[in-house]
């Protein structure tokens, strides 16, 4: 079985409020010695056993539908190899 | 014979009805259209209204992206048809590749509503054609992912080109260079986060300014027409 996993983040020009949010946040934990947070998204998917090209369709999924290319990067990974 | 402009309901949509209201008070005739059919039915302009198509998942408008009347839509835009995507619909617009840029998270990470003072940058649009370039107007705000961006190059080419389409007075999201509303290089195609379709009635918007987006694609229809 195939599982891939796609990771997506916002490109590093563009400001991650989210991400800002959480640094403000570190010091009232006691945190003060970092310098950025950045957040993105994991999308882990599983294939039918059958299938051989699990990596190539991720790169369609990845690059059509989860991530967008103005505002975001993705790396697609493939967890198992077996049917890949 | 009255201009019959289609409005899209995703299932999310929450302005459709408010957009179908504004088109009829300004003397042009709503056509409901419907995210799953891929029919225009004979529509001359179509317009994306706001709301939360698909609930906002992965990103707002990403997934209305391929539904099955967005196909007809990307391709009759691309024929010169008048599409107009407002909040929601801009952000579809976005998505589809048939504007320019995207829209993310306000700076601030709030949900923003209030009125927002705009400049109409160009009259040059299929939408904006009944103002004067440089006019105030007034149209009500409501989101929380609204701040445009784009790359530097793109924003230079969109101010050079003149696609630059609305413009706010009071940032209220942070967006890049103030830009509330763009257009396609051809100006048919045209999104804005504000909401024309609530300032058209004293009663419930701050202003009846919305009125002209309908005025104007009247005008640019009828003189379609006309050639």
């Amino acid at each position: 079985m195939a599982r891939v996993v796609v990771d997506v983040m916002l490109k590093s020009e563009i400001l991650d409020p989210q991400g800002e949010a959480v640094l403000g946040a570190l010091p009232r934990l006691g945190v003060n010695d970092v310098k950025s947070v950045r957040i993105g998204k994991r999308v882990e998917i599983e294939f039918d056993p059958s299938v051989t090209n699990a990596e190539e369709q991720s790169q369609i999924i990845a690059d059509q539908l989860l991530a967008n290319p103005v505002i975001e990067n993705f790396t697609v990974s493939v967890l198992s190899e077996d049917a890949v | 014979m009255s201009a019959r402009i289609g409005i899209v309901t995703f299932p999310g949509s929450l302005d459709d009805r408010d957009a179908a209201r504004a088109v009829r008070l300004g003397g042009a005739e709503p056509v409901a259209l419907w995210h799953d059919d891929a029919m225009l039915r004979s529509v001359d302009a179509v317009f994306l209204p706001g709301g939360f198509s698909y609930g906002d998942y992965l990103r707002c408008g990403a997934i209305a992206r391929f539904s099955e009347v967005m196909g007809l839509v990307r391709d009759a835009a691309g024929r010169g048809m008048p599409v107009l995507g407002v909040c929601n619909g801009f952000q579809v617009l976005c998505e589809s590749h048939l504007l320019p840029g995207a829209l993310v998270r306000n700076a601030h990470l709030r949900y923003r509503n209030r009125p927002a003072r705009l400049r109409v940058e160009t009259a040059a649009t299929a939408w904006t054609n009944a103002y004067a370039s440089g006019a105030e107007v007034v149209f009500p705000a409501k989101h929380g992912e609204g701040r445009y961006v784009a790359d530097e190059a793109t924003l230079d080419r969109l101010e050079a080109n003149g696609q630059v389409v609305f413009r706010y007075l009071d940032n209220p999201n942070g967006a890049m260079r103030d830009i509330a509303g763009v257009s396609n290089e051809a100006g048919n195609v045209v999104g804005l986060m504000p909401h024309p379709e609530h300032a058209v009635e004293a009663l419930t918007g701050p202003s009846t300014d919305g009125l002209g987006v309908v005025a104007s694609i009247t005008a640019y229809l009828n003189e379609g027409a006309a050639r």
